[in-house]
Formats: structure tokens, C-alpha cells, sequence
């Protein structure tokens, strides 16, 4: 037992550290706090008195959204707060939030020194971007009805609720862990050596290998569980979405927090989707069907209606 | 080992009809749903499906006296990979907008199930030879059935085929939608059962006439 407790507060501490290095990694020393106000402006924050003139000049500051970094965004008017420490921009247009937006700062100058050049990441309210990522990841854009991804392991393992929960329970560990392992070292270290070209060579072999890592611990650690679980993990490599959050992530520049949002999210929509099919199925079993649709093409034309269901979340905004 | 003594154009054959990787042996289903909107996205996905078959099952059948049996599924895994990467490469340089529209699928290839499984039950078995032979019969299986489905979802959804305007209306508007691989992949299997149905009886009636 002892031994188990020493696991689990290592696994945390190891997490909290990639955190903590994901999180200070972009912002700038001088500056605490970046955010939108209202529809059209942004505030920034300094962490201590900046200079008058250079606080007004609106040539100081540019911003654009994270995607297109061609087209700036044009800054009506800059005004300074009396305590000299907080600076809003106002925008001509409204600001699309949903989007993250980056704000550089040029030459800060603070009581006549030079504090250099800022690049900041705007972006709303964290939580709730956080949970928008991990709803939508979950339901609005879940990664079976709506972006057809694993379907061959659904359409195998949806027989029965049992298997279902069971493989949907395993496929959610098994994503956390290895899409957060493939961030890291997509990060840390393909990135700094130009070695994206290298990504699904290095993601595919990841996965395999915490899925043979995720058998080894789970046999030791909690036989019980594996005894219950431990029949799945081998199909767990089959899932393309097992590496399609990998590629996602390093597709669209997550930091680890967002991540992990997405992981969850998608273990989590699998999951859903697999106990939804696994529920019409077992009815499917005792009803009377016509020959030429027993087994897959019924299971086809269900999955089609669920993902027809699954269309009315498209388009749907959280905060 | 059993060494297949079938000539090329039965390999080729045998993937087309008798084995066809998406409506007999139901295996990577996932680009039959998602991406067979139109003819020309199922055949260059076909294209590209072609060419990673064939090359992991040549590379596969070249050098399998020399891996380990034990660490055969990640060596499959990682040749694999490697000509993934090689297409995806090619694709994103020469045909950025076809590529586009494919998005992540060209990526996940990689993670097919019918191309680990040719290698494992045929590649690991046989020479490079009937291995080359064996590989086009599948891609060309997955480019038929890719391109079947997207002629059906094309025709029926915009009335277009390969972009020109075929039927100057829409019959089915619902078969372009996303949710109509579904049903469509569904149909066509149901088809595939019923003409094995119809086929056996001929054959029954043959025998007993």
C-alpha cells in the first residue's frame, strides 16, 4: 500500500512540474496580467510603473490573431491607468475571443530603463476555455460521430455494455497518458530540432510503447484491474484516434493544460459513444432484422442516425 | 512456411472482390466514412493507400529473415511509418490542396489495419515478388471501394462527378453530408451480403440441377 501511495505522488509531481514549465514558458517577466475587457479591448498588466510617452504611443503595440499573423489588428486609442500600471488598448473592430490573440509590446521602458520586447498569448477566461476544449472535444466534436475517427474498434467492441465501459475506461487512460508523453516530446524536443518531419514515426512508436507501459504497471500495481481491463489495451494501438490527438496537438500548438483538456475529452467522448452503441445494439440482438443487415450494416446505419444527432451539437458555443 | 502459390493477376483479383479491405474483410473503415465525400478525395487516398501497401510489403518481404519474431509488430509499425511520412511529405509538396482536404486521414494511415494485417499474414510469409503482387491487389481493392463510395455520395449528393456537373440537379442533398457515410458504407455492405446470398443460390441450384 505503501508502495502504491509513493506512485501515485510521483506521477503528480511529475505532472505538476510539466505544468508549471508549460505555463511560464511565454510570458514576460515584467508584464503580470494580460486580458480581453468588454468586446473590443485588451489590458495589460505591468509589474511596475511604465513611462508616459511610451505607455501612449499606439505604434508601441501590435496585435494579431494566433492563426494569421499577417493581418493586424488596428488599435483605436491606448489609455493609462493613473498608477501608471495598467494599460488598455481599445480595438476599431470586435475582437473574435474565441481565438487566442497575440499582443507584442515593443521596448517597455519603465523609469528610464529598457525592460526589451514583449510577445504575449491573449486569451479568455482560462477555465472556461479549458472546459470549451474538453466539451467540445467530448460531445460538439466528438472524434467518432463527427470526426469518423476509431471506428473500427467501435464497431467491434460496442457489442456488449460491459465491453463497452471496459474498453472505453482503458482507451481513456491509455490517451492521457500517451498524448501528454507525445506533447512532451514534441515540445521539448522534435520542435527545438526542426524535427517536426518526424512526428508520426515518433508518435506511432509512443503510443505503442505506453501502451506496453500502461500493461506493465497495471499488471503490478492493481492485478485486479488487469484481470478486468487488461484484454483491450492490445486493441488500443488499433484506434487511429489513439494517435490522431497526438497529431491534433501538435497540429494546433496546445500548451499542456489544453492538452490534457483534450485528451480527456476524447477518452471521454469515446467512451459516451461507445455505451450509446453498445445500448441500441443489445436491443438490436433480440429484434427482428432482415438477413442482409444482420450485424455490421445495421450497426452502420445506427452509427449514421447517432451521427445525425451528434450534427445538432455543431455550431454550439460554451462561454 | 506456407508460401502462396497463386499467380499476380489472382493476388490482384483476390484483393479486389474476394478480400476487398473495406467491404469484405471491414477494416479501416474510418477514410470510407469520413472522407469519401467525392471520387477524387477516395482516389487519391487510394493512391496514396497504393503506395504505402506496396512499398511496407516489399520492404517487409525483403528483410523478414532478419527480424527478430518478437519484435515483428513494431518493426511492421515503424516501416510503415516511415512510408507514411515519405507520402504525406510528397502530398503537402506537390498537391497542397488535395491534401488539405483530406486533412489528418493521409497522417493515419499509419494506423490502418488492413496494411499491418497484409503484412503480418502475407508479407512475413512470402517473397518479394508475390508480396508486390499482393500489395497492389489490396490498394486497388481500398481505391475501389473508396472510389465506389464517393461516385455514390457524389453523384447522389451534388450531382458531380470528379467536379463537372453530371445531372444539373441534386437528387440527394443528405449524401454529402458527413453523417451519410454511415448509411452509405451500411448499404453498400448490405448489397455485397445480398449478392453473396443470390450467388450462393445460383450455385446450390447448379449443383442439385
Amino acid at each position: 500500500m505503501k508502495d502504491l501511495r509513493r506512485y501515485y505522488f510521483f506521477a503528480c509531481m511529475l505532472l505538476i512540474w510539466g505544468m508549471l514549465l508549460a505555463g511560464c514558458a511565454t510570458e514576460h517577466r515584467f508584464i503580470n496580467k494580460v486580458k480581453f475587457k468588454g468586446t473590443n479591448s485588451i489590458i495589460v498588466t505591468f509589474a511596475g510603473p511604465v513611462e508616459d510617452g511610451w505607455a501612449k504611443n499606439i505604434s508601441n503595440y501590435a496585435a494579431y490573431e494566433k492563426p494569421d499573423p499577417d493581418i493586424r489588428l488596428k488599435i483605436a486609442r491606448v489609455s493609462l491607468s493613473p498608477d501608471k500600471r495598467t494599460v488598455t488598448l481599445t480595438f476599431e473592430d470586435e475582437l473574435n475571443q474565441q481565438q487566442a490573440h497575440i499582443l507584442s509590446v515593443k521596448d517597455i521602458i519603465s523609469e528610464g530603463k529598457s525592460q526589451g520586447t514583449a510577445f504575449l498569448t491573449v486569451k479568455k477566461l482560462y477555465f472556461g476555455y479549458l472546459f470549451s476544449i474538453l466539451i467540445g472535444a467530448m460531445i460538439i466534436g466528438n472524434f467518432v460521430f463527427t470526426k469518423y475517427l476509431g471506428l473500427c474498434v467501435f464497431f467491434g467492441t460496442s457489442q456488449k455494455k460491459t465491453t463497452a465501459i471496459g474498453m472505453g475506461i482503458t482507451f481513456t487512460i491509455v490517451i492521457v497518458f500517451a498524448s501528454m508523453m507525445s506533447w512532451f516530446l514534441y515540445q521539448f524536443v522534435l520542435k527545438p530540432f526542426r524535427l517536426d518531419f518526424l512526428q508520426i514515426v515518433v508518435f506511432i512508436g509512443l503510443v505503442s510503447l505506453s501502451v506496453q507501459a500502461v500493461d506493465t504497471i497495471l499488471r503490478k500495481v492493481n492485478p485486479a484491474l488487469f484481470k478486468a481491463f487488461g484484454v483491450y489495451l492490445v486493441l488500443v494501438i488499433a484506434n487511429c484516434i489513439v494517435i490522431a490527438v497526438p497529431l491534433l496537438l501538435a497540429d494546433n500548438e496546445y500548451n499542456a493544460w489544453e492538452s490534457l483538456m483534450l485528451a480527456i475529452g476524447a477518452g471521454l467522448g469515446f467512451l459516451i459513444a461507445l455505451f450509446l452503441m453498445s445500448c441500441v445494439r443489445e436491443r438490436l440482438e433480440i429484434s427482428n432484422v432482415p438477413h442482409t443487415y444482420r450485424g455490421l450494416p445495421i450497426a452502420f446505419i445506427v452509427a449514421g442516425l447517432f451521427a445525425l444527432a451528434f450534427m445538432g451539437f455543431s455550431g454550439m458555443v460554451i462561454f | 512456411m506456407a508460401e502462396t502459390k497463386k499467380t499476380s493477376s489472382q493476388l490482384v483479383i483476390n484483393g479486389l472482390l474476394a478480400e476487398n479491405p473495406i467491404f469484405r474483410l471491414a477494416l479501416s473503415m474510418c477514410p470510407a466514412v469520413g472522407i469519401s465525400t467525392t471520387i477524387m478525395n477516395g482516389l487519391l487516398l487510394g493512391i496514396a493507400v497504393l503506395f504505402v501497401q506496396v512499398a511496407s510489403s516489399c520492404t517487409i518481404a525483403a528483410i523478414k529473415d532478419y527480424i527478430h519474431p518478437r519484435i515483428r509488430i513494431p518493426t511492421y509499425t515503424l516501416t510503415i511509418a516511415t512510408w507514411v511520412t515519405v507520402i504525406d511529405l510528397v502530398l503537402a509538396a506537390y498537391m497542397p490542396v488535395a491534401y488539405k482536404a483530406m486533412g489528418i486521414f493521409v497522417k493515419l494511415i499509419v494506423a490502418f489495419a488492413i496494411i499491418t494485417m497484409r503484412l503480418e499474414t502475407f508479407a512475413a510469409k512470402n517473397r518479394v515478388g508475390p508480396s508486390f503482387w499482393d500489395g497492389i491487389g489490396m490498394g486497388l481493392g481500398f481505391m475501389f471501394a473508396m472510389m465506389t463510395l464517393g461516385f455514390v455520395r457524389e453523384l447522389l449528393g451534388a450531382g458531380t462527378l470528379f467536379g463537372h456537373d453530371i445531372l444539373g440537379f441534386r437528387p440527394l442533398l443528405f449524401f454529402v453530408l458527413p453523417a451519410a457515410g454511415f448509411f452509405c458504407v451500411g448499404f453498400m455492405m448490405a448489397i455485397f451480403n445480398y449478392m453473396e446470398i443470390v450467388f450462393k443460390r445460383v450455385k446450390h441450384k447448379k449443383v442439385q440441377g
